[in-house]
């Protein structure tokens, strides 16, 4: 039985900014000429005169917002990851996070789901990128339900944020009235034989394993951690305590991202076995969303099926076949 | 929004801001020579620009340097972050004695401007390319919230050979930003440059007209000045700030170094230290009486 499928994070984004756009005047959208595939365009529609149609120049797209937060606007930033965080980088570098500007980078098509638009749009290193740049926030939300809560929360926030969004309809975790807390992680299944930790729209996932991983007899601990940077390191001790293993996953490189938070924690805290699953050292490809899920075994089963052979065998995650 | 034009400045006051300018180079010499480090040539080749705009054309409160209606200032080019300084002091945000704190440990005065440190500084600048985007980010702030906020930006020449540059350039007559004013100092040297001409004078970032060319052809309204000339610069400067529903352009001929005979036209005072004998022979040029080495 696995969690029932919820709407696509970035209709919701689309949804929830015009929402809080409504009751403050402060608002602007800022697109890099992809609002029709943000959804952005539903900001547009409600809000013509407040949409920024900065064109295909994202290195400006975001100079121009942190010049519009100083004046005192909150901009949000329509485009693909890839040309939100990647290809500005010394902008935000400079502009924004060195400054502290009120700037909301909301990056679209994170993750593997890009609309089969292959290895240029699928990045795998975001999070390692946002979280090592001092004075950035990064969040991860895993459903409709704590993307609206992570939305509504960045603007109560005065400063730099960089929250990740999915491209297509992921599994809904959370019940509506579910609270996102910044910076605090949210255990969502208790278990005392392995703790999983997990980010993002790969948490149902990993929740769906977990449940997989029940029927034969291994009750995990999974903690979800919405907010990757700062990470709640008492919360990422505490999930270790409770198992005494850990194991990783996320829908990103297991170089210097979530995985790589949480050996860094722990190795400094509270020395543990950490595993971490997730894309290896290479760059991914073209194929439909569950293929994707499957060729890089994320998916519930494969998740599954890795930490079972880890407990089994001893076979590390990062075999993959 | 109009802005009403001032009387024109009178003989008094274009002497005072000449005498600004002159201070600026004073100071910014006096600093690089006592505390060994800082860029020359740019912060002289834009000292007449930056008297200008401190001295009379900015809507600024130096003892209220977060006032919201303030016009924003950006020093794209931030390595003439001396120049800035400079004319801050003498605009009255800080004590021209805190020069010599320049890129010190504890300074304020950062090696290039930074916001976060020292009041007055609008937006961090350094990393060359982005001051003009910054400021078409003002401009639409400033217009989204319904201030009477002018923009204005210093651009280098050799900066605009980043793509970034022409990003803004290209999107800004889009929204129509008439309050945004970029003053190009087309110094026409570089730190560097290409090979080519004699020992002194390798090959420029542009050459001379394309600057205004490339502005107007992504729809700029285009001036051009003596960026020396200071009834020039003061009556440019204020038809650029009437706005015509255009962004404007302002490409400033200038001479990289400018005051100092020596400095002027070599690209090796992109950066450099004056010897004893070589600050008092610019002091002398700048007729600033030295009673101390530096």
């Amino acid at each position: 039985m696995s969690l029932p499928m919820g709407r696509a994070l970035r209709e919701v984004f689309g949804e929830v900014v015009t929402e809080l756009a409504a009751s403050d005047p402060r608002i602007v959208m800022l697109d890099g000429d992809l609002g029709s595939s943000t959804r952005a365009q539903i900001f547009e529609d409600a809000f013509p005169e407040r949409y920024y149609q900065m064109g295909i120049a994202e290195q400006n797209m975001l100079g121009v917002a942190a010049g519009m937060a100083e004046m005192g606007c909150v901009p949000f930033i329509s485009t693909f990851v890839a040309f939100a965080l990647h290809r500005p980088l010394d902008q935000i570098r400079v502009l924004i996070a060195q400054t502290g500007a009120n700037v909301k980078i909301t990056a679209g098509y994170t993750g593997l789901f890009t609309g089969r638009a292959g290895k240029t749009h699928q990045i795998v290193d975001d999070i390692s990128i946002a979280r090592a740049m001092p004075g950035m926030v990064v969040i991860s939300p895993a459903d409709e339900v704590e993307t609206r809560e992570v939305l509504a929360w960045s603007v109560s926030y005065d400063g730099p944020v960089f929250i990740r969004l999915v491209r297509d309809a992921t599994q809904t975790l959370f019940q509506p009235g579910h609270r996102f807390q910044f910076g605090k992680v949210k255990v969502v299944r208790e278990g005392a034989d392995i703790t999983l930790i997990s980010t993002g729209t790969q948490t149902p996932r990993v929740v769906d394993a977990a449940e997989i991983l029940a029927a034969s007899g291994i009750e995990a601990h999974v903690v979800h951690v919405p907010t990757i940077k700062p990470l709640d390191e008492a919360g990422i001790v505490a999930a270790a305590e409770r198992t005494g293993r850990v194991v990783t996953v996320e829908e990103h490189s297991v170089i210097g991202g979530l995985g790589g938070a949480v050996a860094e924690t722990l190795s400094q805290h509270r020395p543990t076995r950490v595993d971490r699953i997730g894309i290896q050292d290479h760059y991914t490809e073209s194929a439909s969303d569950q293929e994707l899920l499957d060729m890089y075994c994320l998916s519930a089963e494969r998740v599954a099926q890795r930490v079972r052979r880890l407990l089994d065998s001893s076979t590390p995650v990062s075999s993959c076949d | 929004m109009t802005t009403m034009a001032r009387p024109p400045a009178t003989a008094e006051e274009i002497a005072a801001l000449e005498d600004m300018a002159r201070r600026i180079r004073v100071a910014v010499i006096r600093t690089v020579t006592r505390v060994k480090v800082g860029h020359v040539g740019g912060p002289l080749s834009s000292a007449d620009i930056l008297a200008a705009l401190y001295g009379r054309l900015l809507r600024i409160r130096p003892n209220e340097p977060h006032w919201p209606d303030r016009d924003r200032f950006i020093l794209s080019k931030g390595h003439s972050a001396l120049g800035q300084y400079a004319a801050m002091a003498l605009a009255g945000y800080l004590p021209l004695e805190e020069m010599y704190t320049f890129d010190q440990k504890g300074s304020r005065l950062q090696g290039h401007p930074d916001m976060n440190k020292l009041p007055g500084i609008d937006i961090s600048t350094g990393s060359l390319g982005m001051g003009l985007s910054a400021g078409l980010g003002f401009a639409l702030g400033a217009r989204h919230l319904g201030r009477d906020v002018r923009t204005w930006v210093l651009l280098g020449d050799g900066e605009c050979q980043e793509g970034q540059i022409w990003e803004a350039a290209h999107v800004a007559p889009r929204f129509g930003a008439d309050n945004l004013i970029a003053i190009v100092d087309h110094n026409k040297f570089q730190q560097f440059g290409w090979r080519g001409g004699d020992a002194k004078h390798r090959l420029p970032p542009e050459d001379p007209g394309h600057l205004a060319a490339r502005f107007a052809a992504f729809g700029w309204r285009v001036l051009e000045m003596d960026g020396h000339d200071m009834p020039e610069v003061l009556a440019t400067l204020e038809a650029a700030a009437q706005p015509e529903g255009r962004p404007v352009a302002v490409i400033a001929h200038t001479l990289k170094g400018r005051g100092v005979s020596f400095m002027e036209g070599d690209y090796a005072w992109h950066m450099g230290v004056p010897t004893p004998e070589q600050f008092a022979t610019a002091m002398a040029e700048l007729g600033e009486p030295v009673e101390d080495a530096a």
